[in-house]
């Protein structure tokens, strides 16, 4: 499987293994991580969850794609569910090629693209006591907050 | 007909539950999807989804047959 989740810290010893070639001259990764704030709150913790069989199968379409677009040995893509919390990891992308090149435009397609298209969610919690899900509270045409804020 | 729905992030605390069986006389995931807003208050609209039959995405004009398995899609925020 070339996209999986996992409900435990990503192990990138192991997934970094997964992508050695003798052919390749080096590999690309891409962690991202649990920041602290976004669009104005300070964030404590956040969950994420998927639609997993859907999200699996996209996430390998979105691989595949790489591998077609770009000259790359391997790739590979872990993205983390469940509770996480500040500097935590919840996604890790590499990607292994003869040169560094395509290397870092197949790393950062996979990473976009996974972004945009995977049905995976990002709940938010604040430093406030409120909460929200990522790009579907603001946007709602009606607010979904009806709890106090702390 | 009976459908499967399921529910996720802030569709599923909306409506209160993660899935669902459905006696429905919906045509399409459309239909069905202004079925759902009026019994649970969905905030997001149709246009802010996407909809998965049998967990492939799918358009919101196809004919839903028994036994489907039904996901809204809100927008997605993974990375």
């Amino acid at each position: 499987m070339r996209f999986r989740f996992t409900q435990t810290a990503i192990d990138t010893t192991q997934a970094r293994r997964e992508l050695l070639d003798l052919g390749a001259g080096g590999y690309v990764s891409f962690e991202g991580w649990v920041r602290d704030h976004n669009e104005g709150q300070e964030v404590t913790r956040l969950e994420y969850e998927a639609f997993q069989e859907l999200a699996v199968k996209e996430g390998e379409r979105i691989v595949a794609e790489a591998l077609r677009r770009f000259p790359v040995k391997h790739a590979l893509c872990i993205h983390r569910v469940g509770a996480l919390g500040l500097s935590d990891m919840a996604v890790w992308v590499g990607v292994s090629s003869a040169h560094r090149g395509e290397a870092f435009d197949a790393c950062r397609f996979i990473i976009d693209e996974v972004k945009h298209r995977v049905p995976i969610w990002k709940k938010e919690h604040y430093r406030s006591g409120d909460s929200g899900w990522v790009n579907c509270e603001r946007c709602a045409a009606t607010p979904h907050h009806t709890h106090a804020h702390a | 007909m009976q459908l499967k729905i399921q529910y996720y992030a802030l569709m599923r605390e909306q409506a209160g539950r993660s899935e669902e069986s459905l006696e429905t006389s919906a045509a399409t995931p459309a239909d069905l999807y202004d079925e759902l807003i009026r019994r649970y208050g969905f905030t997001l609209t149709r246009e802010q989804l996407k909809v998965a039959v049998n967990s492939e995405f799918s358009d919101w004009s196809r004919r839903l047959t028994a036994g489907d398995a039904v996901v809204f899609i809100p927008p997605v925020a993974g990375g």
